[in-house]
């Protein structure tokens, strides 16, 4: 083909550029969430006694009040992002597996396998080890049974259509709602504020893990390495094979990293909502369409999000203290209406 | 450049296409008619490697399409679908450069190369003004035509288009087929589309296949397959030919009544 070579006056492509800003100013804005969520809270701490309290645990020395706080409230503060970052990436990726920028990673119904798993493990042991062990295991076995009913469609690259998978994971999640309300109607009152707590999502019991890290780290890396493909798919449907995408291959690994997310998140902190769809959606809607952005972008913004939700929900009654699921949902729903109909407006 | 070996598809139990040996070489410009249903599309998304043949093999430069790596294939080939259903906001040049993905290799951004040659493309098909709008504002036409920058900017020898012409007025009707006439030139391509218009395959094609819709089918050159008797079997309607000038028109036949 003789395609002529037109020197555009552009100059090469400035996302590269764009995408290394957004992704260090978000940096920034995280860290200063971090900050924020150290210094705030029912007791005060100065930066000066923060300064202090670092020096004294570099140093090895005595624990002062401050530094135990700020201990606390830096575990605290890491589960909340962790949490966050791990919803807006889970959120970000159903929403390019169904096609559908409205989709959000309890969509599964991995959710509410994770509050089935923990009610029960609430209702019949009270360790916070098996509690969380077992929302994991329920959340898992959800992805697994939701997987076994869809796989067929999923392994053909179905016809352009996720319907199956979609239908499947609500029938399914209406089902662990009934067996929760089973469980919360069975359950004896003493037990019921804490069931109530965990299914509204709650951080302020976890502590600090290694694990949530690890498989956020792993698939953020695993994503970036097929955001490309990403892209194609998410613009043409199985015709990206076309284009040399893999598709069925991507939907599978869409499918497992987005259920082993929702699950490490759920455990984590139980089933906080409209994280997983409003930052993906608010990214989309700021920053463009493009995976290679959008992927580190809603990690960023979900974790600092879920951080400044949680520091508001554990100081804005202080010392009472809300479940940061309240504050998500309070800001979530009027945020994602006002969005909802801006994008009506702009398309018609 | 492709052929097929004892190709069958069918659509649940219909049987569209049966025992099709067919082989398109480089420089040729097939097109395939047929009446609606008569599996074209199916044709050409089986060729795609979008479907599964249900018997026999097709094969793109002497090697079996599920023998290929999917990068090396879609070098190889490229596809304009039926249809385009965006669910996201990308730009046309984001769509377009997506075509580029096959030639990037592990590269995250793509190169200056590869916008340079969006940019030719989108040139080349009128709407170069349109770069940075969201392919969902796009009109029918517009959407078409940077769908056909797209499989440009892929730059592979084989050409798979399904409707190309589709939705477009008549001013770039005229100069897709102009385009694609002009890559029918390049002796390292060959084109195969599927269209409804017959008097555009008079003007393009330079071989015809017709699907009759009931397994059968009829491969040859234009002179051989566009006569009114084959026409009128496949398209399922007496077709009269005109000449005008050096031209010829295929028209529906008007049906007498007695």
């Amino acid at each position: 083909m003789t395609i002529i070579i037109k020197q555009v006056g552009t100059g090469g492509r400035p996302e590269r550029r764009r995408s290394i800003m957004v992704v260090s100013l978000l940096s920034v804005v995280a860290m200063l969430a971090l900050i924020a969520a150290c210094l705030l809270g029912s007791v005060a701490i100065s930066p000066s006694e923060i300064h202090a309290a670092i020096h004294s645990t570099i140093a090895g020395g005595n624990a002062s009040l401050a530094s135990t706080i700020l201990g606390l409230r830096i575990a605290r503060a890491a589960s909340a992002f962790v949490t966050g970052a791990m919803l807006a990436l889970a959120g970000v990726m159903m929403q390019a597996l169904l096609r559908n920028p409205l989709a959000d990673p309890y969509v599964l119904g991995v959710s509410g396998g994770a509050a089935v798993g923990a009610l029960a493990a609430m209702l019949f042991f009270s360790a916070a080890w098996v509690i969380d062990a077992a929302a994991f295991a329920g959340a898992l076995t959800v992805a697994m049974l939701l997987f076994a009913l869809v796989h067929r469609d999923l392994r053909h690259g179905g016809r352009g259509d996720r319907s199956l998978l979609l239908l499947s994971g609500v029938v399914v999640a209406s089902g662990c709602g009934a067996l929760v309300t089973l469980m919360l109607a069975i359950a004896p009152d003493s037990r019921l504020r804490g069931m109530v707590f965990w299914l509204i999502g709650d951080v302020s019991g976890s502590t600090l893990r290694g694990l949530p890290w690890l498989i956020l780290v792993a698939t953020l890396l695993l994503s970036l390495r097929f955001a490309r493909a990403i892209n194609i798919m998410a613009m043409h449907a199985d015709a990206a094979l076309t284009l040399g995408v893999p598709v069925a291959r991507l939907q599978r690994g869409l499918f497992f990293c987005a259920a082993l997310l929702t699950a490490a998140a759920v455990s984590n902190a139980g089933s906080i909502g409209f994280v997983g769809l409003i930052v993906p959606h608010a990214c989309r809607f700021a920053l463009g369409p493009d995976h290679r952005l959008l992927l580190p972008a809603s990690v960023l913004v979900g974790g600092s999000f879920l951080l400044l939700a949680d520091t508001l929900a554990r100081t804005v009654v202080a010392p009472q203290q809300l479940p940061v699921g309240v504050i998500t949902a309070l800001i979530g729903v009027p945020l994602f209406l006002i969005q909802l109909h801006h994008l009506r407006r702009s398309t018609g | 450049m492709m052929q097929t070996i004892d190709l069958r598809l069918q659509v649940a139990d219909r049987v569209l296409i049966d025992a099709l040996d067919w082989q398109v070489a480089a420089g040729q410009c097939w097109c395939v008619i047929g009446r609606n249903g008569a599996g074209k599309s199916t044709l050409l998304s089986a060729l795609a490697g979008l479907r599964a043949p249900d018997c026999g093999t097709i094969q793109i430069a002497g090697r079996r399409l599920a023998d290929w790596p999917l990068q090396a294939l879609a070098r190889e080939r490229a596809y304009l679908a039926q249809r385009h259903d965006d669910a996201f906001s990308y730009s046309v040049i984001d769509t377009v450069l997506s075509a580029r993905h096959p030639h990037q290799g592990s590269r995250y951004w793509e190169s200056e190369g590869d916008d340079q040659i969006a940019h030719a493309t989108l040139a080349m098909l009128d709407v170069a003004h349109l770069v940075q709008r969201d392919v969902r504002s796009l009109s029918g036409g517009e959407r078409q035509r940077v769908a056909i920058a797209a499989v440009l900017a892929q730059d592979t020898p084989l050409l798979l288009l399904d409707e190309p012409a589709n939705a477009l007025d008549l001013a770039h009707q005229v100069s897709v087929m102009h385009l694609l006439k002009s890559l029918r030139h390049d002796p390292g391509k060959a084109i195969i589309m599927v269209t409804h218009d017959v008097n555009q395959v008079q003007s393009l094609a330079t071989h015809v296949l017709l699907l009759m819709g009931d397994g059968l089918w009829q491969a040859g050159t234009a002179e051989q397959m566009m006569t009114s008797a084959l026409l009128g079997k496949c398209l399922g309607h007496p077709i009269d030919i005109v000449r005008h000038g050096t031209r010829l028109f295929f028209l529906p036949a008007e049906q007498l009544h007695e």
